[in-house]
């Protein structure tokens, strides 16, 4: 009965969105038990592929065979009925349920009154959540929980019903280190119970890590599958870019280049600021012209500090000056005026306005001094904004597209001209690069080196170290809401880094 | 990872995109067409099957009927823009109609004359009506009540305020000067009608082209980030609900003025359902972040002809009332098709 077909198998898939196509003639192959790699540039069509499977989406074209048989979900119920969950990468849960209702909806455990039977619940919620090493309370509501830790009920949940394939859609994006690892044990188990996996990421050293092959995708197609051991992190870069080995080589892993270095006068300076309980005494500073990277681990302060800089949220304690004057913001409007940007880590939830166009969104808060009396005055809006698109290359069919059409990355551009085009001295980005594919990464990394360069000071919050070394001229790194280490110049390496994340100290002093 | 637009070719900037439109067309968007042509359908129904539908006085009866609608309708409009809801609209005509007729017969106070008296006749209930909604504005964007809790204390007890001013009695008055604001004709059409009109193109041209106008959208559409990007959200939402206090008063005077008697118990009773559906039927998001005025014109002028088609036709009010129904689910449908 071993036949050559493989555990699951896609073949020439085709779908358009309107006359758009994402894919085509597109293949996904999984073998039982097998962690499956699938990577891609934003619009490579990985979400899609992973939705024709999971019956979010209908499929044009093509044929799925899932164990044996023709497979044709139509919607991720059936999916998972079918033996094929997916974890979003957005959590999807009830956060004013309890753990345990979100563990158990819609297959609620009844006693034999036909009543919720809720100690069976609690308690099979309980041993599920241990075998991920997470202890909480299962009968408090999921949303007092952390992120991480709503992240790890919904890989939970998804795990436990008895599912023969798993597609993983960026699980880490927000899981510490340790949540990391206490997933990729649970991959591992998976494989052990001869489940499939299919793991998608946007951090490389996370596919070495855990996956055995790997499935790149093109423009719609699928251009490469591999041994994941077969394929150096450049090749796989080089492949999903479509470009060449050696340029790739050139171009370090990174876009930032060591850049001119005028370093002019202090901008802004933090000191011995707590905010609520996650800060406790975080200090920084930020010169003309510098990039200065924020460091730490998920939960240590990092956003929260940005945004008391902002004005975006409360300090308790300490002081923020900028240019030498001790400021006093209590709204975003107060440092925006005083010459401040700032790009929200959620770009979904806090960045974009999505029914609005593109011209819209990049002028937003540059409203009021586009207007006279009130007015906007559309023709120099429309100036701006074409100006823009051309600079920063935001790929748009026009300006008046719908922001929420647009790719992750050129969605990411269109935030940053609506603070460059306010001329800001100071410009804080909280994870500019989350989410969005080695090309268009590699641009943004390159723009605001540029804008660095340019004189504007820049205070970048990063969770990929790669980026946090090679993209700035100084560190801060926070560990548990303090500041423990200011890295500068050749000090600036990745053991160090870490270091300080992890210990409080740098390897290197 | 959205779509595959990322692989779209760059632009040339200049060549691409139509260029924002201006004037009237622009406030006529493609999402009207279908608005728009079912109101044409219902003409064309009337023109061929109602008796004496192609006459001034249908016109007129029409027109009137759904004034008040339409001027309530362009502050809810504002305020459903921001994602929130006003409950107390009717109750805010009442007050403002309550008060109207106190002021400009010199009951409340003495003025020196009969004009100074509509002035101020005019003026403070508006100004009055603008006050109670700047209380509910006060609790949405101050206190984050939910808009639709906020309204509803005013809804309850600004009619209660409205009645125990005047003790529950009817104001009959004769004030033809007054009345002018409703009854009046300018080029053969009656001056309510004007009103709605100049109110209606005004805060449309004001939602498209005014900094405020595109604020407000912009908080529907997306508070957090609107906040993020230095937009006054408390004061941009505390103002949509002021807007609509000073329609409702609007509203609340030209109903007086066309019965000649204000009887606080009975001034904008209902209308705010009749005003939400209009404006669900023009095309607005109930959700909040898009909004057409000239769609809760039109909105308002399909379920008045519609109801009028049905009455001329024979068929009672009441079952009209069920029709009304029938509109708005097929309004939030289409909404629902648009969005998905």
């Amino acid at each position: 009965m071993a036949t050559a077909e493989p555990f699951l198998s896609m073949r020439g898939i085709d779908k358009s969105f309107g006359n758009i196509p994402a894919l085509t003639g597109a293949s996904l192959e999984v073998n039982e038990g097998e962690v499956m790699a699938l990577i891609g540039q934003n619009g490579a069509g990985k979400s899609t592929m992973i939705k024709v499977l999971n019956g979010f989406c209908r499929k044009d074209a093509g044929g799925i065979t899932f164990n044996g048989e023709t497979w044709s979900a139509s919607s991720p119920e059936m999916a998972q009925r079918g033996g094929v969950s997916t974890i979003f990468q957005e959590i999807n849960l009830i956060p004013f349920r309890t753990v345990t209702e979100n563990i158990y909806l819609g297959r609620e455990l009844k006693n034999r009154f036909g009543l919720l039977d809720l100690r069976r619940m609690h308690d099979g919620a309980r041993a599920l959540l241990a075998e991920f090493d997470v202890d909480v309370d299962v009968r408090r509501p999921l949303g007092e929980f952390s992120t991480a830790i709503q992240q790890m009920v919904a890989i939970a949940r998804a795990v436990s019903f008895e599912s023969r394939l798993v597609i993983m859609d960026e699980p880490t994006s927000s899981l510490d280190e340790h949540e990391v690892a206490v997933l990729f044990e649970t991959i591992r188990r998976l494989k052990a119970k001869r489940v499939a996996v299919v793991f998608v990421s946007h951090k490389l050293d996370e596919l070495y890590a855990v996956c055995d092959r790997v499935t790149v995708m093109r423009d719609g197609r699928t251009v490469a599958v591999s041994p994941m051991s077969e394929m150096s992190k450049l090749q796989l870069v080089a492949t999903m870019l479509g470009r060449d080995l050696a340029e790739v080589r050139r171009a370090g892993a990174t876009a930032f280049t060591e850049g001119t270095r005028a370093i002019g006068e202090e901008l802004l300076s933090v000191r011995d600021v707590a905010v609520g309980r996650r800060v406790h005494d975080a200090s920084l500073s930020v010169r003309r012209g510098e990039i200065v990277g924020l460091a730490g681990l998920l939960g240590a302060g990092r956003t929260e500090t940005a945004r008391a800089i902002y004005g975006a949220g409360p300090h308790e304690k300490g002081e923020i000056r900028l240019l030498g004057k001790k400021t006093d913001f209590t709204e975003p409007v107060d440092a925006i005026r005083a010459g401040i940007g700032f790009c929200s880590e959620d770009r979904k939830h806090e960045g974009i306005i999505p029914g609005m166009s593109v011209r819209e969104n990049l002028t937003l808060a540059l409203l009021p001094a586009l207007s006279r009396a009130g007015i906007v005055d559309e023709a120099r809006q429309r100036e701006i904004v074409l100006r823009f698109i051309k600079e920063i290359g935001i790929k748009c069919s026009s300006p008046e597209q719908r922001i929420r059409e647009l790719s992750g990355g050129n969605q990411q551009k269109v935030l940053l001209a609506r603070w460059l085009c306010m001329n800001p001295k100071l410009l804080i980005l909280d994870e500019p690069t989350r989410g969005i594919d080695v090309g268009a990464k590699a641009e943004i990394q390159r723009l605001i080196r540029k804008l660095a360069d340019d004189g504007l000071g820049v205070l970048m919050i990063s969770s990929e170290i790669e980026e946090i070394v090679e993209g700035a001229d100084r560190v801060f790194v926070l560990r548990d809401g303090r500041t423990t280490v200011e890295l500068d110049g050749a000090a600036i390496t990745e053991p160090a880094v870490m270091g300080a994340m992890a210990h409080g100290h740098g390897d290197v002093e | 990872m959205s779509s595959a637009l990322e692989n779209a070719p760059a632009p040339v900037p200049g060549s691409v995109g139509t260029p924002p439109r201006t004037g009237v067309a622009s406030m006529l968007s493609r999402g009207h067409v279908g608005t728009l042509a079912a109101l044409i359908a219902l003409l064309i129904f009337n023109f061929l099957f109602t008796p004496h539908f192609a006459t001034m006085q249908t016109l007129s009866v029409n027109l009137t009927q759904v004034c008040v609608i339409v001027i309530v309708g362009v502050g809810m409009t504002m305020v459903i823009a921001t994602g929130g809801i006003d409950l107390s609209v009717g109750a805010l005509m009442a007050i403002a109609g309550a008060f109207a007729p106190q002021i400009f017969q010199g009951l409340l106070f003495p003025v020196p004359n009969l004009y100074v008296g509509i002035a101020l006749g005019i003026i403070l209930p508006v100004i009055l009506a603008g006050c109670f909604g700047l209380f509910n504005g006060w609790l949405v964007a101050n206190f984050r009540v939910q808009p639709i809790i906020a309204t509803l204390i005013l809804f309850i007890a600004g009619r209660g305020i409205a009645q125990v001013w005047t003790n529950g009695d009817l104001q009959v008055f004769k004030v033809p000067e007054f009345q002018q604001i409703a009854i009046g004709r300018v080029f053969g059409v009656p001056f309510q009608v004007w009103i709605m009109l100049a109110l209606v193109l005004i805060s449309a041209w004001a939602l498209r082209r005014t900094v405020y106008g595109r604020q407000v959208l912009a908080v529907g559409g997306n508070e957090q980030a609107a906040w993020l990007a230095g937009i006054p959200v408390r004061r941009v939402k505390m103002l949509v609900y002021v807007i609509s206090g000073v329609c409702s008063g609007i509203a609340g005077l030209i109903v007086i003025a066309m019965n000649s008697a204000a009887d606080a118990n009975l001034i904008g009773m209902g209308i705010e359902l009749d005003v939400i559906a209009a404006v669900a039927v023009g095309g607005t998001l109930l959700t909040g972040g898009r909004a057409t005025i000239i769609g809760t014109l039109l909105g308002a002028l399909i379920i008045q002809l519609v109801r009028y088609t049905l009455l001329a036709n024979g068929v009672p009010d009441a079952a009209a009332l069920i029709v009304k129904a029938g509109l708005i689910v097929l309004a939030v449908w289409l909404q629902r098709q648009d969005r998905a």
